[in-house]
């Protein structure tokens, strides 16, 4: 089965973000595919490279790029969401004047058309909000 | 853009301006018109009010997003179906909420209501009849 | 079409269970997880209307109820009880996922 899955809410704040990353890590555990993990809405903010969780507790960020990257999961952070909570790539940093840059790896900002396009191309939709 | 056609549902159930859902899920099927999909909006409970006639935000200083509803018939996203029961919990008819439309090409360019009033049973089966439901 | 719709909140919090059983049809299949999982107990408020939403099925996610101190005992009679594989395998085995958010 063909996954696409998007996460409408930040690290920490409302539990969606695990509840996708565990979703997620079950299906890729039954073979399944993920075509695409899309974060929207404060779900930009799972892509920020500056958190410092407390050590006891799980590391949001951290362990959506070590799946990503174990998978080779395409994690889109949706451009204009992303510009009005402050998460920037390099290319955004050029185009808007930052001085600096936090998207943590294996996250990549892009368009809405990526949603879209992960509702056509998947087989099952999953959102996990609040 | 795409070859498949499938049955898309944008599913509205929150009010607008006191959280940025109403918006940026407004943005998604701006933003999905261009991929020629059978789109469909549902507003469910608080969602009918993003509908509301004569929101003004001036002194807000806040966004006023609403009249970006009334071009929706232009991006050829032409059905909104608002849920009866969620109007009449909520002291509301279908004069609370702003006039929107599309024009019908195929019928002399007549202009038709994009706004289906439904019932919660007749919306449960146009929700069955989906292929993807986006929640915000 | 069968439906998996997944409900996450609390049916004291928001009424996204009520909403969520206003439009589940004969068939298809309610997963109740993270606050959504007290909507799942037994002798609460919306348990009648749980117990009335006639051919649907319901389940609570393991996880979620073991983290809030859920007992199974303590659980509305009828809900299985399904952990992240079962999450998985009820979006593949229905034809399409709705989220009451």
């Amino acid at each position: 089965m063909k996954f696409a899955i998007q996460v409408n809410e930040g690290p920490y704040q409302h539990q969606a973000t695990d509840s996708a990353y565990q979703f997620a890590k079950a299906a890729l555990d039954a073979g399944h595919e993920i075509m695409r993990v899309f974060f929207y809405h404060d779900g930009v903010n799972n892509g920020t490279n500056l958190t410092t969780p407390p050590q006891d507790d799980r590391n949001i960020v951290n362990r959506w790029s070590e799946l990503g990257k174990a998978h080779d999961l395409d994690m889109v952070v949706c451009v204009a969401a992303a510009q009005r909570r402050g998460i920037v790539d390099e290319g955004e940093m050029q185009r808007n004047g930052k001085d600096a840059q936090n998207i943590a790896d294996g996250f990549r900002i892009s368009g809405l058309g990526q949603l879209i396009e992960a509702g056509i191309q998947s087989e099952r939709l999953m959102v996990f909000g609040d | 853009m795409s070859e498949t056609i499938k049955k898309f549902m944008y599913l509205n159930r929150r009010a607008p301006y006191g959280t940025i859902y109403a918006w940026e899920s407004l943005e998604v099927v701006l933003i999905g018109a261009a991929f020629d999909q059978d789109v469909s909006l549902a507003f469910i409970g608080d969602g009918v009010y993003q509908l509301l006639e004569g929101q003004d935000t001036s002194e807000s200083d806040m966004k006023n997003f609403s009249t970006t509803y009334k071009a929706l018939g232009d991006y050829d996203v032409t059905k909104l179906y608002v849920e009866k029961e969620s109007l009449e919990e909520r002291g509301l008819t279908l004069d609370d909420l702003m006039p929107l439309t599309w024009e019908d090409e195929d019928d002399d360019w007549a202009e038709k209501d994009s706004i289906r009033l439904v019932s919660r049973a007749e919306l449960a089966d146009v929700l069955d009849d989906q292929d993807i439901v986006y929640s915000f | 079409m069968s439906t998996l719709h997944t409900v996450n909140k609390s049916p004291f919090e928001k009424n996204s269970l009520a909403d969520c059983l206003g439009y589940a049809k004969e068939g298809s299949a309610v997963l109740m997880y993270e606050d959504g999982v007290y909507g799942a107990m037994k002798g609460n408020a919306v348990a009648e209307k749980v117990a009335a939403a006639s051919g649907v099925k319901f389940y609570a996610l393991g996880p979620d109820l073991k983290a809030r101190g859920i007992s199974e005992e303590k659980l509305a009679e009828g809900i299985e009880v399904v952990d992240y594989a079962g999450f998985v395998s009820l979006a593949v085995e229905n034809d399409k996922v709705s989220a009451w958010v």
